[in-house]
């Protein structure tokens, strides 16, 4: 009996996500124009759906204030109401209003996330497409620096660093960004070997273009597929490092909102069988997912598989 | 003495998916292959020889499939026959030979360990024989060291051995058909000959029966008993080799013939300071010497033709000529006065007048760059153009290189063809309107048709802007349609140099000779004469 209401719910789940999908995918395809059209009404049903999962996150995040019932760091009840109105997902273990806290935590989870995975973009992969580009000394300084990062484990190193410079937001985002932007630095270079070989790079060297237009013009259009799909795993790998760094107590500080220790401060629930701390994990998850289904479908453009 | 019939295809249709539908490759064709005969299948490419080559397997490549006809080999219907049996078939009673040896065998395991394999699998020998066997016929492929070469390494071979391997690869189960997908393309002249004339001696030995394909017509005329042209996917016409060669019956049979007609009249000495003169230069990478005093000079509207076979140092000349590699002494004047060595230090109108057209139209076109900004780079660069000018200009050198701008100018390189991309790439050595263009083997990654274009459209653009043209070619047919002085290289040094026409005739230096004599003609005779010849005087 409940086994089959778990798998009805999981099709009807499967079936409402791809229509959002494929309804989404219409509004895009009406909306758009000449060749961006043609690129959506391609689109595959998970990926528009991706895209719709993460435009409502980026819509969240923008108009939290508009959209939260109560205020951010707000005590509004007693501890761990059950879902009723206006608590229409209860409260949290100090009886501030949950759905207000998970609608904040899009904004800072997601939003520091997203910075710090761009930040860690641009230095790894400026950095590594530098060090293929003009080989020589400054590669190998580069490179030896890079091992050495990568030689301590990240999670100890990025506790070490934050206790160190404190844990403000934006010492998090450094670190992090920091010590991810190492193995972008590694994937950018190795991508960037194989291309620099090319007789077009040789012909543009011939020409007399400058380092930068090299990078920009010439390498980094072959190089973007990897670095795209990697863009997609690293966003999940920076979301689950602040969470664990969040349960360990240097992430995001309390009263912040953060999906990541919004599950732990809730944990005791799950022991009473109630799902509302399993939410903001779900919300994790779920953005994951839909990044990668976007992130997917770039990479098989870019690389211009086909069935 | 007609043989029994061994393949039999009736009305072949194949078809291709383009995104949602599909495309014809093979337009219903017909095919009838005794067994002991050897069938030549011949046309530019994009004709679908591969397609019918591998359909003889009952093997289409992913996203073909076999949409209308028969094929029938040695009674069983290899279009309905279920995927066990066919590949019961392939490598024991059908073999495949494809172009590229180097990338079809296996860089991890030995030669003679991947001979094996296909026996052993199909139980027709156990693996002590297989090596026994794998010995026999390395010798009579004529393979140097025939009881040690199957213990090394496909790198541990040369192209034209590695080839050979492969034949007897696919001769060890002896097979009653194998096909032959253009074995001999990927190879210079001289190696050619060898991996030709041990190809037809075991397939002779054997009584084998091939499908040779290729776009060689001299090729296939050494091979082939009988030839089959198709054009699109079409047959055009199919006679026997001797009756083709001498009387082609269709109008585009001919044209194919025609094309080792192109040559170019012997222009008077030039005088004056050439553009370009290489003076005594040594040069190498590491300890190892490539080039070892090498001088020639170019002269405006003169094409100079550098040949040899790889590794002889031509490309390697190009190189110290652009700045690539600095030499180790001896030194590269333009109009008379030196250029720095390397290319770093020369200044950007030093970069302009020396341009480069390289073999590979596809590595040397950024693959994600528009028409429009490949070919409008160098003349933004260089002259400073930008706006309207220089779209004008993009458009007007796509009119030289006979591209409709309309059509080409925001396309990609994976939209062109093969000859289109090489095109462009010469329509980007023009935007930098320089007085000399290295052309390094220009044509050799081309079919005949094709690079016959090419060569046309380089030989009118030299008369109208009077370029020098350096040109870098393995192929003495090439040569003879374009030069107007060849020089000579083998191990780095020049052996001989001089006009064309002193050239092809003799007295020769003895590399010169040999080279001559290995560029295959039209006569099927030619290399059962040659042969004989050299097994005379050697």
């Amino acid at each position: 009996m409940t086994l089959w209401h778990i798998l009805l719910a999981i099709a009807a789940a499967v079936v409402v996500a791809l229509a959002a999908g494929w309804l989404f995918r219409a509004a895009l395809v009406a909306a758009t124009r000449g060749d961006l059209r043609r690129t959506f009404r391609g689109a595959p049903l998970t990926a528009t759906f991706g895209m719709l999962v993460i435009l409502i996150y980026v819509l969240v995040a923008v108009f939290a204030p508009l959209l939260a019932p109560f205020a951010e760091r707000e005590v509004v009840g007693g501890q761990y109401l059950p879902w009723a109105a206006p608590h229409y997902l209860g409260t949290d273990n100090l009886g501030r209003d949950m759905l207000t806290r998970l609608i904040y935590g899009a904004r800072n989870t997601v939003g520091i996330a997203f910075a710090t995975t761009a930040l860690a973009f641009l230095l790894g992969s400026v950095l590594g497409l530098w060090a293929a580009t003009v080989g020589g000394w400054i590669d190998q300084a580069l490179s030896r620096l890079v091992d050495a990062l990568m030689a301590i484990p990240a999670l100890i190193f990025s506790l070490l660093l934050l206790t160190i410079f404190g844990t403000s937001v934006v010492t998090l985002i450094l670190v992090i960004a920091t010590i991810d932007a190492t193995r972008v630095f590694r994937l950018a270079r190795s991508v960037a070997q194989g291309i620099v070989v090319m007789d077009y790079i040789e012909a543009a060297k011939l020409r007399g273009e400058g380092t930068w237009r090299l990078i920009t013009r010439e390498i980094l259009p072959n190089a973007l597929a990897p670095l795209v799909a990697e863009f997609g795993l690293r966003f999940c790998f920076v979301f689950l490092a602040i969470s664990a760094l969040s349960f360990l107590g240097l992430g995001i500080q309390p009263p912040t909102a953060d999906w990541g220790s919004m599950v732990r401060e809730n944990a005791t629930l799950i022991n009473f069988g109630d799902v509302t701390p399993l939410l903001p994990a779900g919300a994790i998850a779920l953005l994951t997912v839909a990044v990668n289904f976007v992130v997917d479908w770039q990479l098989h453009r870019a690389s211009g598989l086909k069935e | 003495m007609t043989k029994p019939v061994l393949l039999t295809m009736t009305d072949v249709r194949i078809d291709g998916r383009a995104g949602d539908d599909w495309l014809p490759i093979v337009k219903g064709v017909d095919l009838t292959l005794h067994r002991g005969e050897v069938l030549g299948l011949i046309g530019e490419s994009g004709a679908g020889k591969s397609t019918l080559g591998l359909a003889a397997m009952g093997f289409t490549r992913d996203g073909c499939r076999i949409s209308g006809g028969s094929i029938t080999f040695d009674g069983i219907d290899l279009v309905n026959a279920p995927e066990s049996e066919k590949r019961s078939l392939r490598g024991r009673r059908i073999a495949y030979v494809a172009q590229s040896a180097a990338a079809s065998f296996n860089p991890a395991h030995k030669l003679i360990d991947q001979y094996a394999e296909a026996p052993v699998v199909h139980g027709v020998m156990d693996r002590a024989k297989a090596e026994k066997d794998a010995t026999d016929l390395y010798r009579r492929m004529r393979l140097p060291d025939p009881e040690g070469i199957g213990f090394r390494y496909p790198h541990q071979v040369s192209g034209g051995q590695l080839q050979r391997a492969m034949t007897a690869m696919a001769m060890a189960c002896r097979p009653d058909l194998i096909v032959f997908d253009e074995p001999t393309t990927a190879l210079d002249v001289t190696t050619q000959i060898e991996v030709l004339a041990a190809i037809r001696d075991i397939v002779a030995q054997f009584d084998t029966a091939a499908i040779y394909i290729t776009h060689d017509l001299a090729v296939v005329a050494q091979m082939a008993d009988r030839i089959k042209v198709l054009l699109r996917g079409d047959e055009v016409e199919e006679a026997d080799t001797r009756t083709m060669l001498d009387a082609p019956a269709h109008e585009y049979t001919r044209t194919l013939w025609a094309v080792r007609e192109h040559a170019r009249a012997q222009q008077p000495p030039a005088s004056g300071t050439p553009v370009v003169s290489v003076r005594g230069v040594t040069a190498g990478y590491g300890i190892a010497t490539v080039l070892d005093g090498v001088s020639f000079d170019v002269h405006a509207r003169r094409t100079v033709a550098v040949v040899g076979e790889s590794g002889s140092g031509k490309s390697t000349a190009a190189r110290v000529i652009t700045g690539l590699l600095p030499p180790r002494s001896g030194e590269v004047l333009f109009d008379g006065k030196p250029l720095p060595p390397d290319y770093r230090r020369r200044t950007r109108d030093q970069l302009r007048q020396v341009q480069m057209i390289y073999q590979m139209a596809d590595t040397a076109l950024n693959p994600k760059l528009r028409l429009r900004e490949l070919i409008g780079r160098p003349a933004q660069m260089y002259l400073g153009l930008s706006g309207r000018a220089l779209t004008d200009r993009i458009r007007d050198l796509l009119h030289l290189i006979e591209l409709d701008p309309d059509r080409f100018i925001d396309r990609l390189p994976s939209e062109l063809s093969g000859g289109q991309k090489q095109r462009v790439g010469i329509a980007r050595a023009l935007a930098a309107e320089p007085k000399f263009i290295i052309c390094d083997e220009v044509t050799s990654a081309l079919d005949q048709i094709v690079a016959e274009g090419i060569l046309r459209l380089l030989d009118r653009l030299q008369g109208e802007f009077g370029l020098a043209y350096m040109f870098i070619t393995h192929d003495l047919a090439t040569v003879k349609a374009i030069a107007d002085h060849v020089v000579v290289m083998q191990n780095g040094r020049v052996v001989e140099q001089g006009p064309k026409d002193g050239m092809f005739r003799p007295p020769h230096d003895p590399y010169t000779e040999l080279l001559l004599s290995s560029v295959p003609e039209m006569d099927p005779d030619w290399l059962t004469r040659l042969l004989a010849e050299r097994g005379a005087t050697g």
